[in-house]
C-alpha cells in the first residue's frame, strides 16, 4: 500500500528531497507538501538577482505548477501548519485542515532575526528570506529615498546592492568593524568595501541600533552613539535563527535546531528533518549545498536505503554582480598555523590560504577567484600540498609548472573534485552523464546532473568540462568560420588581431594565413572594422573594404539611386532647416521625402552624381550625415520629456540629443539605435533598442540589449543611475564594450546574449574604472572618426566616385 | 568597314581607377564597369548585373570578382560568369593599357551600334 508523506515547508531543501524520493522509488509515497508561502517552490538563493531587477520571478521558479501535477504531488499553497499531533500521527494548520501521515519530514527552514529594538514593527521595516519580503521592499524603493541595511553579512550586501541597482540610497550598518567578517578575514572585508562604497553604498562599521524612529512609518535609524540615519526603508539581516519551534512543541528534541541524525531521522523514528531547520552532530548550516546532501539522505532513508550525512565543510561566493568574493573553512590565525598571502593592489586582487601541517585549512580570494575550486578541494580532500606549496598560492594553472589553458587545467582536475557548489555536483559526475546521456552543451549538463542550474558561477568551469570531454565534438560545434576565407572564428580573429598586433588587413591575412589573396566580400568590411576599432591611431581606413553604402555616404536603392537622411538630433528639427530640405528636394527634383521609422527624413532616388551637391546645400543649412547607411550609431529617437509633458520626469529630448552628439560618427560592429523616454510610458520605445533609457523621478534607467528588427526582443536593465552624465557615461561604455567584442554584424542583443547580459553588467554597471577606461577609449576614438563625411565629399574627397570616368559620345563611337 | 570589328575607344588614365575599385564609363544608354585589381590587372564589364540589375561597379572588388552590392552574387571579371550557385553571365570588353598608361576599351561594333542609336 502507497505510504503517506507529509511534508511541511516547500523550499530548497525539501524540494531537492522530493525529487531524489521521486526518482528512486517513484509512486512509492502519496505526498503532501504544506508550504506558508502562496506559490510554487523557488530558488531562494537567487532572490537577490529578482531583487535587483536582473532576473523575474519566473525565471527562478524550481518547481513549476506542471511538476507538481506530473508527480502527483499535492500542494496545499499558503497555509501553515501549527501542530503536530505524534500519538495520533496527524499534522494540522492555523485554519484546520488535518493531514494524517505514516512518514512526516519537516522542512521548516531558518527565519530572520529581527533585533528587539523599539520600532521595528513599523511600516517599512523588512526581513529579506522569501519572495514577499523582496516585493516589500520593491514597494519602498518605487518611491526612492534612503534605505538602511542592518547587516553587512552575505545577504545584507546582496540586498544592499540590489537596492542600490533599484535607484536608492543605501547605508548598510554593520556591528562588528569588517564586514562578512564569518566568511572573509579583514583585509578582503576591507577590500569589499571599498567596492562597496565605489558603488555609492555608504557602510558604517562598529555600528549599533539603538531605535528604528518614525510615528506611523520608518523615518529614520537611530544608533547607540547617537547618528541618526534619516530613512523610509530599513531592511534586517542580521541573522537567521533554524525555524524550530513547531518541532519542540511536539516535544521532538529540539537544540538550537531540530535535532537529526546522521540518517536524518529526528527522536520519532517516523519523523525526519532537513534544510536550516536541523542540527546535525551539534551543527546548523545557512547554505544549499549541505542540504542538498542532507536532502539525498532523506531520500534514502524514506526508501530503506542505508545512507548517512557526515556533515559538510562549506564555502561562499557573494553573489552581487561584479563582486569576486570567494571563502571556504577556516581562516583565523593561530599559533600552529601559517598563511600564505598574495596582493595586487592594482587589480585589487586578495588571496589568502591558511595552512596547518601542510593541509589548506581555510581560503579566502578576492578580485580573482577561479581557483576557489581548487583550493577548496584541497581542503575538503585534507590533501598534503607540499610538493605544490611554493606556488599554490597562483593556483591550478601554476601547480606542478607550466601554467595549463583553463580546459586543460579543468581536464586536470581529479573526478572528486566539485565543480558545482550549490548542487555539490563533482567532475565524474558531470563528465559520467556527458558521456551517458550524449551530452553535447550546457543545456544538457543542467538538465541532467543540476550542475550550473543555481547560481550559475560555475558555468564557465562547465563548458571547459565539455570541451575537455568531447574535445574537437564541442569545439567544432561552437567555432563557424568568418567566411570561406579562413578557418578562424570572428571570436580567434578579433583575439588574433590584439595578440599579435595586426594594423593591416594585409597583415591579418598573412599572419592568419587567409586561403585567397584578397579575402571576400563577407572577410573585408569585418576586417576593416576590426582594424579601426581595435587600432584606431595606427590602422588606416581601407574604403575598398567597405560596402558601398559607407564608401559613398549613402543608401543605394534598388534602381542604383540613393537616398539621403541628414541627422536630425534626438528627433529635434527646425524651420530652417525643413526649409532647406524642401529646397533640396526640389532643386534636384527628389521623387520621395518621406519620415522615417527613426524620427527624420529620408530624401530618396537621388542620383550617385548629384550627392554631393545635395550635401552641400544640407551642410549649408548645419545638417550631417545621418549615418542612416552605416554600421554605426544610426538613431537617437526621444519622446518630449519633461519640458514639455505633464508626466515627464526629466529632459529626455535632450538627454537624447546630448547622446547623439557624443556617439555619432562612430563605427560599431553592427548598427546601434538608441531611445530616450521621460518617464516609464516610454513613447520613445526606448525598451526595444540597442541601448535606451527611461527616465523616472530618481534619475535614469538604463536599459540595453533590445531589439525589434528581425528579432523581438524586450531590453534588460543594466542599472539605475542618479544624474545625466553618469547616464551619458554608462553610455559610451557599454558602445566601446560593444566596440571591443562585438562580431562584425552582431547586433548588441546577440553580443549581449554570447558574451552574458552580466558580464555587460559587470563591466559596465559594476566596474567603476572599467567604465571610465571605456568611455575615455571611446571619446578618444570619436576625436580621430567623429567628422561629417558628408562636408569631406563636398570638398573634394574622393570625387571619382561621384563622376564617370567618361562618357563616350554617340558620335565618336558610331565613327 | 568591317561590320564586326570593335572600335578601340579611349577612356582615360590608369591612376584614374582605384585598385580594387571601378569607374563607370557612360556610353549612350549603357554603362560600362572598368575595374583594377591590386595587381594592377584591368577588366571592363556591363554596370549590371544579371541578377536584377544591379550596378557592379558599386562592388567590393577582390582578386579577380566583384560582388554585387544589392544581393552579394559573385561575378567573375574575366568571364563575366555568376559564381557558385547562381547563374548568369554579363558581357565582358576588352581593355588595353598602352606604354603611357592610357586605358582604351575594344567596344564590339555591335554595342557601337546600341551607343549610337
Ligand atoms: C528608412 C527606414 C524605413 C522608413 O522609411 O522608415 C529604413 C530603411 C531600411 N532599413 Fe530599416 N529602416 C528604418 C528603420 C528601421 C527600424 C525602426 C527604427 O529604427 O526605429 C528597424 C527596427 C529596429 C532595428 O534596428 O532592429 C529597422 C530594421 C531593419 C533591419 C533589421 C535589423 C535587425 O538586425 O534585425 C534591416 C536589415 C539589416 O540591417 O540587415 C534594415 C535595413 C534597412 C535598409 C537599410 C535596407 C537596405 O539594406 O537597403 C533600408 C534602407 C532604405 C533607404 O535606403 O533609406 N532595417 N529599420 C528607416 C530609417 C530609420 C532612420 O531614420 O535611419
Ligand atoms: C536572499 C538570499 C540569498 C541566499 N544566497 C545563498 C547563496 O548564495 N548560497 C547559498 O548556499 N545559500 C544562500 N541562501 C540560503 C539558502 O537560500 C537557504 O540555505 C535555503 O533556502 C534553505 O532551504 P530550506 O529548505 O531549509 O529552507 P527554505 O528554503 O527557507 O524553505 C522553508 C519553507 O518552509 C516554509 N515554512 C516554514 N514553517 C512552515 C510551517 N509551519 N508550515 C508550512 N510551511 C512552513 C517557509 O515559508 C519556507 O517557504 C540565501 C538565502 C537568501 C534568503
Ligand atoms: S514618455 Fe512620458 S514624458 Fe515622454 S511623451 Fe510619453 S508620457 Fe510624456
Ligand atoms: S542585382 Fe546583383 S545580386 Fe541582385
Amino acid at each position: 500500500m502507497t505510504q503517506r508523506l507529509v511534508v511541511i515547508g516547500n523550499g530548497m531543501a525539501s524540494g531537492r528531497a522530493l525529487e531524489h524520493l521521486i526518482e528512486a522509488a517513484p509512486g512509492r509515497y502519496q505526498v503532501t507538501v504544506f508550504s506558508a508561502e502562496p506559490r510554487v517552490n523557488y530558488n531562494r538563493i537567487m532572490l537577490s538577482p529578482v531583487l535587483s531587477g536582473e532576473k523575474t520571478f519566473e525565471e527562478i521558479v524550481t518547481h513549476p505548477e506542471e511538476w507538481y501535477e506530473t508527480h502527483g504531488v499535492t500542494l496545499i499553497r499558503g497555509k501553515t501548519v501549527t501542530s503536530i499531533d505524534r500519538e495520533r500521527k496527524t499534522v494540522e494548520t492555523a485554519d484546520g485542515i488535518v493531514a494524517p501521515y505514516d512518514k512526516l519530514l519537516i522542512a521548516t527552514g531558518s527565519s530572520p532575526f529581527i533585533i528587539p529594538v523599539p520600532g521595528k514593527d513599523l511600516p517599512g521595516v523588512v526581513a529579506y528570506r522569501d519572495l514577499d519580503d523582496v516585493d516589500a521592499v520593491l514597494a519602498a524603493a518605487e518611491k526612492g529615498g534612503r534605505a538602511v541595511v542592518i547587516g553587512g553579512g552575505l545577504l545584507g550586501l546582496e540586498a544592499a546592492a540590489g537596492l542600490k541597482m533599484r535607484g536608492m540610497e543605501v547605508t548598510v550598518i554593520h556591528l562588528a568593524p569588517t564586514l562578512m567578517e564569518r566568511q572573509l578575514d579583514p583585509a578582503a572585508g576591507w577590500l569589499l568595501e571599498q567596492e562597496m562604497v565605489q558603488r555609492g553604498i555608504e557602510v558604517v562599521t562598529k555600528a549599533n541600533t539603538k531605535a528604528v524612529l518614525g510615528d506611523t512609518r520608518v523615518e529614520g535609524l537611530e544608533l547607540e552613539d547617537g547618528r541618526v540615519i534619516p530613512c523610509s526603508l530599513v531592511v534586517m539581516a542580521v541573522g537567521i535563527r533554524p525555524n524550530a519551534t513547531l518541532a519542540k512543541s511536539a516535544d521532538l528534541n529540539v537544540n538550537r535546531g531540530l535535532v537529526v541524525d546522521d540518517a536524518m531521522l529526528t527522536s520519532d523514528p517516523n519523523i525526519l528533518g532537513v534544510g536550516e531547520c536541523v542540527e546535525h552532530r551539534g551543527q546548523c548550516y545557512g547554505l544549499v549545498a549541505p542540504l542538498y546532501e542532507m536532502a539525498k539522505v532523506v531520500a534514502a532513508t524514506l526508501t530503506d536505503t542505508e545512507a548517512a550525512y557526515t556533515g559538510s565543510v562549506t564555502s561562499t561566493k557573494l553573489k552581487v554582480t561584479g563582486v569576486d568574493l570567494f571563502s571556504a573553512g577556516d581562516f583565523a590565525e593561530g599559533r600552529d598555523r601559517e598563511e600564505i598571502v598574495f596582493r595586487d593592489a592594482a587589480r585589487g586582487v586578495y588571496k589568502r590560504i591558511v595552512l596547518k601541517d601542510n593541509r589548506i585549512l581555510g581560503a579566502v580570494l578576492y578580485g580573482e577567484t577561479a581557483d576557489g575550486g581548487y583550493f577548496f578541494d584541497l581542503l575538503r580532500q585534507e590533501a598534503d600540498i607540499t610538493p605544490e606549496r611554493d606556488t599554490l598560492i597562483f593556483g591550478r594553472s601554476f601547480a606542478g609548472g607550466a601554467p595549463l589553458d583553463p580546459t586543460a587545467a579543468v581536464a586536470a582536475l581529479p573526478d572528486s573534485a566539485e565543480i558545482c557548489g550549490c548542487n555539490g555536483v563533482c567532475k565524474g559526475a558531470i563528465v559520467e552523464a556527458i558521456g551517458a546521456k550524449g551530452i553535447t552543451d550546457l543545456d544538457g549538463v543542467r538538465a541532467h546532473t543540476k550542475a550550473s542550474a543555481s547560481c550559475g558561477s560555475c558555468t564557465g568551469l562547465v563548458e571547459q568540462l565539455l570541451a575537455a570531454t568531447l574535445g574537437d565534438a564541442f569545439e567544432a560545434k561552437r567555432v563557424t568560420p568568418m567566411c570561406a576565407c579562413t578557418d578562424l572564428s570572428h571570436a580567434d580573429v578579433r583575439r588574433l588581431i590584439v595578440a599579435k598586433e595586426l594594423k593591416s588587413i594585409p597583415a591579418v591575412m598573412q599572419e592568419l594565413e587567409w586561403k585567397t589573396s584578397c579575402g571576400c566580400a563577407k572577410c573585408r568590411p569585418a576586417l576593416n572594422y576590426y582594424m579601426i576599432a581595435t587600432w584606431p591611431d595606427e590602422a588606416v581606413d581601407d574604403y575598398r573594404s567597405r560596402f558601398i553604402n559607407e564608401r559613398v555616404h549613402a543608401n543605394i536603392q534598388k534602381d542604383g539611386t540613393y537616398s539621403v537622411v541628414p541627422r536630425m538630433w534626438g528627433g529635434v528639427t527646425t524651420a530652417a532647416e525643413l526649409r532647406a530640405i524642401a529646397d533640396v528636394a526640389d532643386k534636384f527634383a527628389i521623387p520621395l521625402v518621406k519620415v522615417t521609422g527613426g524620427q527624420r527624413i529620408d530624401l530618396l532616388g537621388i542620383r550617385k552624381d548629384d550627392l554631393p551637391a545635395v550635401w552641400a546645400d544640407l551642410n549649408a543649412a548645419g545638417m550631417v550625415s545621418g549615418h542612416a547607411y552605416a554600421k554605426g550609431v544610426r538613431t537617437v529617437k526621444t519622446c518630449v520629456g519633461s519640458d514639455w509633458c505633464r508626466f515627464g520626469t526629466q529632459d529626455s529630448t535632450g538627454l537624447g540629443v546630448k547622446l547623439e552628439k557624443a556617439m555619432w560618427g562612430s563605427w560599431t560592429p553592427a548598427k546601434v539605435k538608441l531611445a530616450v523616454s521621460g518617464c516609464p510610458r516610454n513613447c520613445a520605445e526606448a525598451t526595444c533598442k540597442d541601448f535606451g533609457v527611461i527616465c523616472t523621478d530618481a534619475g535614469y534607467e538604463l536599459h540595453f540589449a533590445g531589439a525589434a528588427g528581425l528579432d523581438i526582443k524586450g531590453t534588460e536593465v543594466l542599472c539605475r543611475v542618479a544624474t545625466e552624465q553618469e547616464a551619458i557615461d554608462h553610455g559610451l561604455a557599454l558602445i566601446q564594450l560593444y566596440r571591443e567584442q562585438g562580431f562584425y554584424l552582431e547586433r548588441i542583443y546577440k553580443w549581449a546574449n554570447r558574451v552574458g547580459m552580466d558580464e555587460v553588467r559587470r563591466r559596465i554597471a559594476g566596474d567603476h574604472e572599467g567604465r571610465a577606461a571605456l568611455v575615455g577609449r571611446f571619446l578618444h576614438s570619436q576625436t580621430l572618426f567623429q567628422t561629417d563625411p558628408w562636408a569631406e565629399r563636398v570638398a573634394g574627397h574622393d570625387a571619382h566616385e561621384f563622376s564617370p570616368l567618361a562618357t563616350i559620345q554617340p558620335m565618336e563611337a558610331a565613327e | 568597314m568591317n561590320a564586326h570589328a570593335p572600335i578601340r575607344i579611349a577612356i582615360g588614365h590608369v591612376d584614374d581607377i582605384p585598385r580594387e575599385g571601378s569607374r563607370v564609363v557612360r556610353a549612350g544608354i549603357m554603362e560600362i564597369a572598368v575595374f583594377r585589381t591590386t595587381t594592377d590587372e584591368f577588366y571592363a564589364i556591363d554596370n549590371r548585373c544579371p541578377h536584377r540589375g544591379g550596378p557592379l561597379s558599386e562592388g567590393i572588388v577582390h582578386g579577380g570578382f566583384v560582388t554585387c552590392p544589392l544581393h552579394n552574387w559573385v561575378i567573375s571579371l574575366k568571364t563575366g560568369k555568376a559564381q557558385g550557385a547562381d547563374e548568369g553571365c554579363v558581357r565582358t570588353i576588352a581593355v588595353t593599357v598602352d606604354a603611357e598608361g592610357r586605358v582604351s576599351l575594344d567596344l564590339p561594333a555591335n554595342l557601337a551600334a546600341a551607343v549610337a542609336a
